[in-house]
């Protein structure tokens, strides 16, 4: 009797692991290992040709001390996050309250904000190197030459490049963070914004007082997400940028550290040195992730 | 969470009289309409236009003498039906995996008990926290050494591995089912496998949708795997051939927006077959199109 159901108890867990098998099997092959054979490369020299070559810490000294092109690509990078998200945080905030008003055509607007989010980023930035493009083919140096102004070089200077790309970015996830504001909002009871009327609040007091705070944890939540996916930044770079002769734009201006990590591993075939750049940009994204939650933590209960 | 309210009340509110509020929001509503739909508008514009027109200066919205000819030179230049066959092939595929591979998983992290599930469900959760950068490199090794580089093989398998977000999915879900309800179908006589297809699997079918849906378009969107492990034309998949495009057309203006209509059009139809799924998993999951 004990036996039989120790045999049966078996046979349900060959079961279970029979459930398991094959995502876990290709997730072991295809998605854990790989960490580990990149922590591994990431401490020596590797040309996919020949077998990796020991060198010790030698990648990450001279990522860190030996690289200015590192130290650009960091820089855009920074730039690019520190503009893309709050400012995109911001407008799709506005948005997403100015939509859960009560107006017409609320699911015509909300259709046509999140319409980006479901084009593919790189038709995405194929149209807009359209529109950036320079002489007189291009709509937005028409436009800005018909309000009177000078027309930009946009992704031919140096100086436009990284915000050209930035426009875009911003243009591009504006209505996928409104979705989940709009998510956000509606969690917020209706009996707050009455309470607050008959107080005396107006709209903007409502906004501040009651909207924001209780918003926290979406905007937290959002906050996180944009950063971790405007860091790692790659597709427009590649499109808009790259040209036969690489990737970045004119004097680097427009290289991201994920544009520079497909450089150095898969034009370059330094897999040791790509592997380490990996390892640092997944350090700085879990630091990011860290001090983010210190920041938006909040001992408030609402 | 979508529905706590009733669709139209009004939120943060804004007082009846106050219509200069309402005008505001109007004003910066129909602006940023029309700022999200000028790109497209242009695009699909272009893309008919001849190539006198495209020169022309000033740029025109309205098309004199409209022409098909940037489509017929995009199949006729570059294959672009075996492009769309391809992404087609690969992404459905990989969603039809991660529908039932995840779903059958997720049942067995869910309501089995067996040793190793806690930590093997946290390894899965961790993972999601590695940034691809991380796995490409060690990947498109493992499938070069594999023989797989610029094969179907290639492009789907190693992308079927992301399924951990998948996993977590549908284990959140099922382990809301009640326990009664397995236990009925077991007294019956269910197999394991039986009780996931009759009973699990017609309860989460909404999950399944969505996740179906996201599965679909990021992978139809997907850019970067296709290009680290293809190398021949016939190989790529519509955005790796949109870039691609550009690069090799790029003066060919109209031939690349036809391009990108192309590549756009497929999703904008799931997209509108699929509205509320997608709109509703964003709110409650936070996945990314």
């Amino acid at each position: 009797m004990e036996q039989e159901s120790f045999l049966r108890k078996l046979n349900k867990q060959k079961v279970s692991y029979l459930f398991i098998a094959l995502p876990a099997a290709l997730f072991f092959v295809f998605q854990l290992a790989p960490v580990f054979i990149s922590f591994v490369w990431s401490f020596t020299r590797y040309d996919v040709v020949h077998a990796p070559r020991f060198v010790g810490l030698a990648n990450y000294k001279e990522i860190l001390f030996g690289d200015p092109l590192f130290w650009t690509a960091i820089w855009n990078t920074t730039v690019y996050v520190v503009g893309v998200v709050p400012i995109g945080i911001c407008l799709s905030l506005i948005l997403a309250v100015a939509i859960d008003q009560k107006i017409k055509f609320k699911n015509f607007f909300k259709s046509i904000f999140f319409l980006p989010t479901v084009t593919a980023i790189v038709a995405v930035s194929v149209i807009w190197k359209w529109l950036y493009a320079g002489e007189k083919y291009g709509l937005f140096n028409y436009l800005i030459l018909k309000m009177g102004f000078q027309p930009i070089d946009w992704l031919a200077s140096p100086t436009w490049t990284l915000p050209s790309i930035m426009i875009m970015s911003i243009w591009a996830g504006v209505g996928y963070n409104m979705i989940l504001f709009l998510a956000g909002l509606q969690t917020i009871p209706q009996v707050m914004y009455e309470a607050a009327e008959i107080d005396g609040a107006g709209f903007w007091k409502k906004f501040f007082h009651v909207t924001l705070p209780l918003l926290r944890p979406t905007i937290v939540f959002v906050t996180m997400m944009s950063f971790i996916f405007s860091f790692q930044v790659f597709e427009q770079v590649y499109i808009m940028t790259g040209g036969m002769g690489g990737i970045g734009g004119v004097l680097n201006s427009g290289l991201t550290i994920v544009a520079y990590l497909y450089d150095k591993g898969f034009q370059k075939f330094q897999m040791g040195y790509a592997s380490a750049l990996a390892y640092i940009i997944f350090m700085l994204i879990f630091v990011l992730t860290m001090i983010n939650k210190r920041l938006m933590k909040s001992n408030v209960e609402y | 969470m979508w529905n706590t309210k009733k669709a139209d009340s009004p939120g943060i509110g804004i007082r009846k009289d106050s219509a200069v509020v309402k005008t505001c929001i109007y004003a910066f509503l129909i602006a940023g309409a029309v700022t999200m739909a000028l790109p497209y508008v242009w695009m699909l514009v272009t893309s008919i236009k001849p190539l006198e027109e495209i020169q022309s200066y000033p740029p025109t919205f309205i098309v004199k003498n409209p022409t098909i000819e940037p489509y017929t030179d995009l199949f006729s230049m570059v294959p672009m039906g075996r492009y769309l066959f391809n992404s087609l092939f690969v992404a459905g595929s990989i969603t039809l995996f991660n529908v039932f591979a995840t779903s059958l998983a997720g049942y067995a992290f869910a309501k089995h008990k067996f040793w190793g599930r806690d930590k093997l469900f946290f390894i899965f959760l961790g993972s999601l926290m590695i940034p691809w950068q991380v796995n490409i490199i060690p990947g498109f090794v493992i499938v070069k050494k594999l023989g797989w580089l610029n094969t179907y093989r290639g492009l789907i398998i190693p992308s079927m591995a992301w399924c951990a977000f998948g996993i977590f999915l549908n284990r959140q879900f099922i382990y809301s089912i009640p326990d009664d309800l397995i236990d009925a179908a077991r007294i019956d006589g269910c197999g394991e496998f039986m009780i996931y297809r009759k009973v699990i699997f017609p309860l989460i079918k909404p999950v399944v949708a969505t996740l179906a849906i996201f599965t679909f378009l990021q992978q139809w969107n997907n850019f970067v795997w296709p290009l680290v492990i293809t190398h021949t034309s016939n190989m790529r998949t519509v955005p790796l051939a949109l870039a691609v495009l550009t690069g090799q057309f790029g003066a060919n203006f109209a031939m690349v927006m036809a391009g990108a209509v192309v590549a756009t059009i497929p999703m904008l139809i799931v997209y509108l077959m699929f509205q509320k799924y997608i709109i509703k998993g964003i709110a409650m999951t936070g996945l990314k199109g």
